[in-house]
């Protein structure tokens, strides 16, 4: 499992998720603390394009051998994307949670909500 | 998701040595456990490869000797004690008189008058004061040994050389347990396990239990959490009390009649037998995904029944477990849904065990 990292071009929310914003689309996953707290992720239950998805609320579960966890979108939007690389691959997610491990696209429905997600500094201050 | 620091939990004599190595600390039964060092997967397939080591020093213990303490243990589990031979281990379940399953239970006969029941950690007390209820009129004397002993459990291909290198005579066979000293600690070794796997479990005192770990562990036995203990058992279809047994249910439903000997008028044994004579309601069954995901426990069956334990198996790398189904379809071979968090999951009941070398399909 690679070392602690939270790149500082993303914008988190305090359920360890992150969003990388390009425009009026953005790419979510977890964070590195959210993997690492699961343990080995054996599953990943891909939505589908087309879901719309809320700030705040699970849109996707995620499965360590342990135990199952949901997935909070830490913006608005729908669905246009999702990362066909983790139904094979779901350990992608442990391995590269800000590369091979992304898990949706989203367009954003209200792209101001990015003003109320937390830099790398606010959200690593919260985490231990 | 961060954990709250726990202060009132039990510490095994090892808990240096575990945070040290980095694992993964959690509350279990009133201890504070590893669930995991390197990483759950990893972990599981050293022990099916090679050799892991566990500590498993929050299991209880309870010693019951004397005269009569062979028709006192008789009187109390469900297997015939009378056949267990000295330096013999067995296995039985521990009955309400409604033969609701208490507890599943490890029983070593170290004499003829000296027994030593292994019991599980969050049961331990519920046990001891069930034995202690049944003592009047045996000339028995029934003792807490929870506090005398640390307990190891070496398991996997290789575990039974690591341990042989630092005995002073050969290793105790398969369900037979002796005296052994084991890099220098006297100790009780029992040839008992709960992965599937050949090996050992070391019964010994607290003081001896950092320096055999540490032996152990240098000598290649790879420190091993309780959640790669719970995916080993459950390949191997192996009960867990709180999961597949519970008072609610007998050891006749759990499949556990091989280790239930009514004749021997245990408390509950009339109770076990009409479900028995009669033929249960329901089975518990191991099953397979036939697709994606991971059933678990508490998860319904489609038309009666429940999940009582689920995971990935690392081995099959597909969703298996154990549940309760009702006896008509609790057949090998039978397809079933599981509601999964509102999604139907296909499943087939397949035969024990779910995973094992000899038969990779189980």
């Amino acid at each position: 499992m690679a070392d602690a990292s939270y790149p500082d071009d993303l914008l988190y929310h305090a359920e360890h998720d992150w969003a990388r914003i390009d425009g009026d689309t953005a790419t979510f996953g977890i964070t590195w603390f959210a993997q690492d707290a699961l343990g080995d992720v054996v599953f990943f239950d891909v939505p589908s394009v087309g879901t719309a998805v809320t700030a705040g609320e699970s849109y996707a579960e995620v499965e360590s051998v342990k135990a199952v966890s949901d997935v909070v979108a830490p913006l608005s939007g729908e669905i246009v994307e999702v990362n066909p690389g983790l139904e094979a691959k779901p350990e992608a997610i442990n391995d590269d949670p800000y590369g091979e491990g992304w898990m949706v696209k989203v367009k954003l429905s209200d792209p101001s909500e990015a003003d109320g997600l937390l830099d790398v500094q606010t959200y690593t201050s919260q985490l231990s | 998701m961060a954990a709250s620091p726990q202060t009132d939990l039990r510490r095994t004599p090892l808990h240096e040595r575990h945070a040290a190595a980095g694992a993964k600390l959690v509350p279990f039964a009133g201890w504070e456990m590893p669930v995991q060092y390197e990483g759950v997967l990893q972990e599981h397939r050293t022990v099916r490869d090679a050799a892991g080591v566990f500590d498993v020093s929050h299991m209880g213990q309870i010693e019951t000797s004397g005269p009569q303490a062979l028709e006192l243990l008789q009187r109390l589990v469900s297997n015939d004690v009378s056949a267990i031979p000295i330096g013999g281990a067995q296995y039985s379940v521990l009955c309400r008189e409604d033969g609701g399953v208490l507890d599943d239970l490890f029983t070593y006969r170290l004499a003829p008058d000296r027994f030593l029941t292994v019991t599980n950690a969050a049961n331990h007390d519920k046990d001891l004061a069930w034995f202690s209820r049944q003592l009047a009129g045996y000339d028995a004397v029934v003792e807490d040994a929870a506090d005398s002993y640390a307990m190891l459990a070496v398991q996997g291909p290789r575990a039974r050389e690591i341990v042989q290198a630092v005995s002073d005579a050969p290793l105790p066979a398969r369900m037979t347990a002796g005296e052994r000293t084991v890099a220098g600690a006297r100790m009780l070794v029992a040839g008992t396990g709960y992965t599937g796997e050949d090996g050992v479990e070391l019964l010994l005192a607290p003081e001896d239990a950092v320096r055999v770990w540490d032996e152990l562990v240098r000598r290649g036995a790879a420190p091993t959490g309780l959640a790669a203990r719970d995916t080993l058992r459950l390949e191997a279809c192996f009960h867990l009390y709180g999961n597949d047994l519970m008072e609610s249910r007998g050891p006749i439903e759990a499949g556990l009649g091989w280790a239930v000997k009514e004749d021997t008028g245990f408390i509950g044994a009339e109770a076990v037998r009409a479900v028995r004579d009669a033929g249960p309601s329901e089975k518990l069954v191991p099953f397979k995904l036939t697709g994606p995901g991971i059933a678990r426990q508490g998860n319904p069956v489609l038309g009666g029944g429940e999940v009582t334990s689920g995971t990935m198996s690392p081995c099959l790398e597909i969703g298996v477990g154990l549940a309760y189904l009702p006896a008509d379809r609790a057949v090998p071979g039978t397809e079933f849904e599981i509601d999964v968090r509102g999604k139907a999951r296909g499943a087939v009941v397949t035969t024990r065990p779910l995973y094992s070398k000899e038969t990779p399909d189980g």
